[in-house]
């Protein structure tokens, strides 16, 4: 793949849930290294479509093709698309009854095939990363919502993917605890990872994203850099911004 | 056997609620493994296949021990089968006990919020690693207490294989009161004998529900 291929690309995706249409014709190109923001009011789509991207959702017209991978092709790989896509959830959702440490390296030895020893390093390297190399033996409910997210990051990080999509993980925290796990990935963007990011933090998106992209009822209604947040074009654009910060 | 109840008589009786014991273990085991293939029947991706093991489970419960009994021992019986009257009362209580399993496994399987299998899914796990890595040590935490309140529904329920002739404690104490004709004794014996076996059980089970309640973790010192 030369650099000039996107490393995703949504191609007129449709998807409906029952009658009500979600996504209406929804493109965007994601390239190795971009970090993109897809903001937009609750029920645009814009979760949606991320969960499309690492196909927890199927779609029913258009095409998404991911790491050279077309998601609608019947012989698509999905253990090894997963491979390639770090994905984090609002709600964290790592695993209660392992610890940190096994939360992080379970995937490693029994997917990647580590030794412990190995899985150990990364699973150590890999908690570092995020700040939380101190907290190893302690389960999740022991946690604070921002460490178990950092923990959830830590967790994707360690599969080495080529692409992380970030589905909305501070919107469960307190400011304080936004801020340390926007720091965590605000590093990850100048590491050069390839992220997609749907958001509710506009001075996140304005300070990190290289591309925003705005949903509106299924629709990419505006996309851009980040200038156009300090821009709109549309009036739907200016009055989300307007009423969301 | 004389006509007063003696050490020999208990000697039997304690003969009969070892059976009771081995009659409950082979339920439960046999029981265990169908009702755990029930339970994932019952959380299948396919429709049909959950309709089908649904309608299973409604049929078993829908229907007494006893005539599971019977059918295991006379109806395989006519069929031509000759069978043992253990294997029969076994084969019963596995199938009765693989219905209630089942269902009480597949509460707790479910119980596992969906975004647990989502996010062990996005790792790249395996179907069969979400299941046995993931759900299954989630589910095992709400599924024990039920499960051993279940055994002692088991061990009670043994006494119907008297019926097909199986010698457990119900029989034993059938048989020497036949002989003795001392309802009232041989039955406290036998009920005390019962007992004896199930208390255990329970107290077991109201243990696990108490450490299942307050035995969170505590935060980590501050």
């Amino acid at each position: 793949m030369n650099d000039n291929t996107p490393l995703v690309r949504l191609d007129q995706v449709q998807k409906s849930f029952g009658t009500a249409k979600v996504l209406d014709g929804v493109s965007f190109d994601v390239h190795r290294g971009q970090v993109v923001a897809i903001i937009g009011r609750s029920g645009s789509g814009k979760s949606t479509a991320l969960r499309c991207i690492d196909r927890l959702e199927t779609i029913d017209g258009g095409s998404i093709t991911v790491c050279g991978q077309s998601l609608g092709s019947a012989s698509l790989d999905l253990r090894r698309l997963r491979r390639e896509v770090g994905i984090v959830f609002q709600s964290y959702n790592l695993f209660p009854h392992l610890t940190v440490a096994q939360n992080v390296s379970l995937a490693l030895r029994k997917v990647r095939g580590k030794s412990a020893a190995q899985a150990g390093e990364i699973t150590e390297r890999v908690l570092c990363q995020v700040g939380m190399h101190d907290k190893l033996q302690a389960y999740p409910e022991q946690l604070s919502g921002g460490q178990q997210q950092r923990v959830a990051i830590a967790r994707s990080l360690a599969m080495e993917p080529q692409l992380m999509l970030f589905d909305e993980v501070t919107s469960a925290l307190d400011p304080q605890l936004t801020g340390e796990v926007l720091k965590v990935m605000e590093k990850l963007a100048a590491e050069g990872m390839t992220m997609i990011l749907v958001t509710h933090e506009m001075a996140f998106a304005r300070g990190v994203a290289d591309k925003v992209v705005f949903m509106h009822q299924g629709q990419v209604w505006e996309q851009g850099d980040a200038g156009i947040l300090g821009a709109p074009r549309t009036p739907e654009l200016r009055q989300f911004l307007g009423n969301g910060l | 056997m004389n006509n007063e109840f003696n050490a020999n008589h208990l000697l039997f009786l304690l003969h009969g609620a070892a059976w009771t014991l081995g009659l409950s273990a082979a339920g439960f085991v046999g029981g265990g493994l169908l009702g755990f293939l029930v339970a994932l029947g019952r959380i299948a991706p396919s429709r049909l296949c959950r309709g089908l093991v649904g309608i299973y489970v409604q049929l078993i419960q829908g229907t007494p021990l006893l005539i599971l009994m019977f059918l295991a021992y006379f109806g395989l019986g006519i069929m031509g089968f000759d069978v043992p009257p253990l294997a029969a009362a076994g084969l019963a209580m596995t199938i009765y006990t693989s219905a209630y399993l089942g269902e009480i496994w597949r509460g707790a399987l479910q119980s596992v919020p969906r975004t647990q299998w989502e996010a062990a899914e996005c790792l790249s796990f395996s179907p069969s690693q979400r299941l046995f890595l993931i759900v299954v040590p989630q589910a095992l935490r709400i599924a024990t207490p039920p499960t051993v309140g279940f055994l002692v529904q088991i061990v009670k329920n043994t006494s119907l294989a008297s019926v097909v002739g199986f010698i457990e404690l119900a029989r034993a104490g059938q048989v020497i009161n036949n002989a003795l004709f001392e309802p009232f004794l041989v039955f406290s014996i036998m009920a005390l004998l019962y007992f004896a076996l199930c208390y255990p059980l329970s107290l077991w089970a109201h243990a696990l529900e108490a450490r299942l309640h307050v035995g969170r973790r505590v935060p980590l010192g501050t």
